[in-house]
């Protein structure tokens, strides 16, 4: 089956992150397929790679980003809302004239219109949130 | 094919950012000819409450856009009967969002449709796609 996974909560403030991350895990390991993650409202914050959680503690981003390099996940941030919280890759940053960008290995910056898409073409769209 | 979309929301309008970036998603989501609905449960029925001015805690009034949805196709919004009483609100109490039916030379008519939890438990279990904010 073929799915899209939209994420809608922050890291660490919310366990839908880590919920969303062990689906995939699962449903990578069954053979299904991910067509898309997608990141909104402060899910967004999953896809930063400044984060340095105690040692002790799960590293969400970095396991995010381990994810998609295994599997060749198409991890996407959604960029109005991380305009609004501070996420920027390089070509944004730069955009908007700022001297610094913090998204993390695997992830990209991209529209509204990629969720749509995703629920498009997917078999089943599932959303981790409050 | 077009595959049917409902965008719940059950969040109240102010307080958090999920409902002005719910309408955020619907608003591109119109763009790629899907069938869209919207449906407001729980403290979401307040988002389409009549005379919203949150400007004294510092927040834009949003509200307005709602009424636009009918221009970008966007003509059924389910509210829920039961969440509407258990907050002390009824029908009258909600924004009058029309939309211009262009089969029926466009004339106006109402886009909200108030109906029970049954009847919105039915329309949910007919979508092929469901985002909740």
């Amino acid at each position: 089956m073929k799915y899209t996974i939209m994420v809608n909560e922050g890291p660490y403030q919310h366990q839908s992150s880590d919920t969303a991350l062990q689906f995939a895990r699962a449903a990578l390991e069954k053979g299904h397929e991910i067509f898309r993650v997608f990141f909104y409202h402060d899910g967004v914050n999953n896809g930063t790679r400044l984060a340095v959680p105690p040692k002790d503690d799960r590293m969400l981003q970095k396991e995010w980003s381990e994810l998609a390099e295994k599997h060749g996940l198409d991890l996407v941030i959604c960029i109005a809302a991380a305009q609004r919280r501070g996420l920027m890759d390089a070509s944004e940053a730069k955009r908007q004239g700022l001297n610094a960008d913090n998204i993390a290995a695997g992830f990209r910056i991209s529209g509204l219109g990629q969720l749509i898409e995703g629920g498009i073409e997917s078999d089943r769209t599932i959303v981790f949130g409050d | 094919m077009a595959k049917k979309f409902m965008y719940l929301n059950r969040k109240a309008p102010y307080g958090t950012v999920y409902a002005l970036e719910s309408l955020e998603v619907v608003l591109i989501a119109a763009a790629f000819e899907q069938e869209v609905s919207l449906a407001f449960l729980d403290d979401g029925v307040y988002q389409i409450a009549k005379g919203q001015n949150p400007k004294a805690v510092g927040m834009k009034n949003f509200s307005p856009t709602y009424n636009a949805l009918g221009d970008y196709g966007i003509t059924k919004l389910y509210v829920e009967r039961e969440s509407l009483a258990e907050r002390g609100l009824s029908e009258e109490d909600l924004m009058p969002i029309v939309y211009e039916d262009e089969d029926d030379d466009y004339a106006e008519k109402p886009s909200v449709q108030v109906i029970s939890r049954a009847e919105m438990a039915q329309i949910m279990a007919e979508q092929d796609v469901t985002f909740s904010f």
